[in-house]
């Protein structure tokens, strides 16, 4: 069923610690997979009644014309549909595949293979960890922060720090701010204008320093095609890196699920500037389906680790491959 | 990339001989590389289908003209029909002939509405009007606060109510204080929603109903895909948006939405949102975005750009150290940076003289933007005599700048003979002789 937390986040404990709230039992987990349905829900709908309409018994040329569709649909873009199309026409030919029920379990378990990693858990074993967090303009990285903060405290009882880094935009800080304060996290920042690796440097320092357990670093958005943006950001990892060996443990980039195929572009780009560990994806509450996460995942082999699914402080959950598959296929 | 759709096309369609009229089949075979070029660009896939029938039919009609060969052909019949879809009878924005003009901005999340209403102030300032902002996001942390210092950037007044009020009641209140205070405009900036947040959707119909715009704008973000037609229909549905703003496009996204809301809703796009500055808005024009989509770069406002990017003085200045070959590599590295700050590198060197032909040289040349930052690192690690004057550039020198810049002596020493042949190619232009660019790309290799 859903991945739980602490099965998602890796730190470095052989059982998970203490935890705030409760710990996940069965019944947790599937209350946690229905609500992660009913977020999904809207994105699944227009597809399934495609898929549906698709996967009749009839399986003929019509038949995957419109699974293709209702693939580039979901923004899983051309060379990935055609790559999985293609392997379910071949085996329907072979006779491998009889029926619809079996086509559309056969492209479940396709789609999900391609979004499954070995590296999928979040890596905040080194004390203090440190997670940073990029991507272009508008995609929600303060928000998942503060969801991210959250989570790590009242899941895994971590004591959580972040960094208020974005230095440039207008009423950043005090975005970040309010967010610490949801999530109980305490905050490092600068003065606006000033110098983002200065904010990461002293997070760190006093993250050292009060015993905190991960430093979350927020970046400024900015789009990959701004070099001299991307220069500073590979700036702003190199003194995490010069601060503390092995930081930044963790960097995600965060993509929202309403992005086409460009996503594709931002991702190879933010992995060329500062080496990218991960993916969060986001405001897959909306209608749009988030294959674009499909399409990193295959072509990037970056792994997919958190989908976000709301604005709510609680909005966010730890990805899970065969999940996000079905829950995008099945009604 | 540029021009490789047509050569897409062309390759495609190599085997038409026959002067005359495209067949059927060599048509269809050109639609399958329009439809792939449009999905790419993240085209609404049932606006590419409706989008490419119509296109065919068209294809179909026309001659096979002599000039150009049919890959290209195609590619200007899409690219017409294109920003005929894309442009058509657009209405300006609506300003009131008398009192306060109400302007209500809404979109998705992070689709850049409250920097959209910034620059939009600072747009109607220039033309002397008085502008207002009214804060109604009051779901954003710290988005009152956005606007706030947005608008004293943008020599606006911004009315707030802090954040536990109902946004219709500050919507309107603002609206009153407009009014009040004779302003000639009122922008209205609302929170991001999901279109199918039916309580949020059913709060902006309120907003509207009791703000009475004379403009809804849509912001979109250039760079999202097929679920663009969804949203965009939720919000002709609840908001009635007279036209979109489109956000972002600095970025490289084809911006395939434009061409699938246009379609949908018929609404125009009105402005286009090209960076975070203020002063980055400016009218939108449906050609270049047409091109764009076809993934043939966006021409114009590149060459704007570069306009732009070079300060008179300095262009001046460099065209004399050009002619005297006193162009140095501190030089180059200037010119190189204000390149790369104009965006992806083929797209501008497509546009310098002479360089349309050699382009494809410079790509098989790989001239990309990783050997353009490991130019920059040997530069980087030369001393400022160095750069001026690289004859000074000896042995044990050419060690120390590979070590610094992490390269080798060999690719200082090929920097070196480059810049060399490239400072005397630079002087015989400038001199209004016309380098072969043969010549000019074997010396940059």
């Amino acid at each position: 069923m859903a991945r739980s937390w602490q099965e998602a986040v890796d730190t470095g404990s052989e059982t998970p610690p203490a935890t705030a709230s409760a710990p996940e039992g069965d019944g947790e987990r599937r209350g946690a997979f229905s609500r992660l349905r009913e977020s999904l829900s809207r994105s699944r709908q227009a597809l399934a009644a495609e898929i549906s309409a698709s996967v009749t018994d009839k399986l003929d040329a019509e038949a995957f014309e419109r699974l293709e569709e209702a693939l580039i649909m979901a923004d899983v873009g051309a060379p990935t549909t055609a790559e999985i199309v293609g392997r379910l026409e071949q085996e329907v030919e072979a006779g491998e595949l009889t029926g619809g029920e079996a086509v559309r379990e056969r492209l479940v378990t396709l789609l999900s293979d391609l979004a499954t990693s070995e590296q999928d858990r979040i890596d905040v074993r080194a004390r203090p960890a440190v997670v940073m967090v990029v991507g272009v303009n508008g995609t929600g990285k303060t928000t998942t922060i503060g969801k991210l903060a959250w989570h790590l405290r009242h899941e895994l009882g971590l004591r959580v720090l972040v960094a208020a880094a974005d230095t440039y935009r207008a009423a950043a800080i005090e975005q970040l701010e309010t967010w610490a304060e949801r999530a109980e996290a305490e905050i490092v920042k600068g003065t606006p204008g000033g110098d983002a690796g200065a904010v990461v440097f002293d997070a760190i320092g006093a993250a050292e320093a009060r015993d905190a357990d991960v430093v979350i670093a927020d970046t400024a958005g900015r789009l990959h095609t701004h070099g001299n943006l991307m220069e500073e950001l590979a700036k702003v990892r190199r003194v995490a890196e010069g601060r503390l060996d092995g930081a930044p443990h963790e960097t995600l980039i965060v993509i929202d699920a309403t992005t086409g195929q460009n996503g594709l572009r931002q991702a190879q780009a933010f992995a060329d500037a500062v080496d990218v560990t991960g993916v969060a994806i986001t405001k897959l509450d909306g209608t749009a389906k988030g294959g674009i996460a499909l399409a990193i995942a295959r072509e990037l082999g970056i792994p997919v680790k958190l989908i976000g699914v709301g604005e709510g402080i609680e909005d966010l959950r730890p990805f899970d491959a065969s999940e996000f598959a079905s829950a995008l296929v099945d009604a | 990339m540029f021009d490789q759709l047509s050569d897409r096309l062309q390759a495609t369609l190599s085997d038409v001989r026959s002067r005359g009229k495209l067949t059927e089949a060599d048509v269809d075979a050109a639609m399958r590389e329009i439809r792939l070029a449009l999905l790419e660009a993240d085209v609404n896939f049932k606006v590419v289908k409706s989008f490419t029938s119509a296109v065919k039919e068209r294809c179909l009609g026309e001659e096979v003209l002599g000039s150009l060969n049919p890959g290209q052909q195609v590619v200007k019949i899409v690219n017409e029909e294109l920003a005929a879809l894309m442009g058509g009878a657009g209405r300006e924005l609506a300003l009131a002939s008398a009192g306060t003009t109400v302007i209500l901005m809404a979109g998705l999340q992070g689709s850049g509405k409250t920097t959209a209403c910034a620059k939009l102030a600072k747009l109607l300032a220039k033309d002397g009007k008085t502008v207002a902002l009214a804060a109604c996001d009051l779901q954003r942390p710290a988005a009152v606060e956005q606007l706030v210092t947005l608008g004293k950037q943008a020599g606006a007044t911004v009315y707030e109510q802090g954040t536990e009020r109902d946004p219709v009641e500050v919507a309107e209140w603002a609206v009153g204080q407009a009014k009040a205070q004779s302003k000639d405009v009122l922008i209205v900036d609302t929170a991001g929603r999901l279109h199918v947040d039916e309580e949020l959707m059913a709060e902006l119909s309120r907003i509207r109903k009791r703000t009475k715009p004379h403009d809804v704008l849509l912001t979109v973000d250039a760079m999202t895909g097929q679920d663009a037609v969804n949203v965009a229909e939720r919000f002709a549905e609840h908001a009635e948006f007279d036209g979109v703003l489109m956000t972002k496009l600095d970025g490289d996204a084809r911006g395939g939405a434009a061409l699938s809301v246009k379609a949908v809703t018929g609404k125009p796009i009105l402005y286009a949102s090209t960076g975070e500055k203020l002063a980055e808005l400016e009218r939108f024009h449906p050609e270049r975005m047409a091109s764009r989509i076809l993934g043939m770069g966006d021409v114009m406002s590149l060459i704007e750009k570069a306009e732009e990017v070079s300060d008179t003085e300095d262009a001046a200045d460099l065209e004399r150290k050009i002619r005297r070959q006193q162009f140095t590599l501190e030089d180059f590295l200037k010119q190189m940076r204000q390149v790369r700050k104009m965006g992806p590198l083929t797209n501008v060197l497509g546009l310098m003289p002479g360089m349309g032909k050699a382009m494809k040289e410079l790509r098989s040349a790989n001239m990309d933007e990783r050997e353009l930052d490991r130019l920059e690192a040997i530069i980087l690690s030369m001393t400022p005599a160095e750069r001026a004057k690289p004859d000074l550039i000896d042995g044990a020198r050419r060690k120390r700048i590979a070590q610094g810049s992490g390269t080798t002596v060999q690719a200082v020493n090929q920097l070196v003979k480059q810049f060399g042949q490239m400072r005397k190619m630079m002087a015989q232009l400038a001199k209004g002789k016309m380098p072969d660019p043969q010549q000019l790309m074997r010396g940059m290799r």
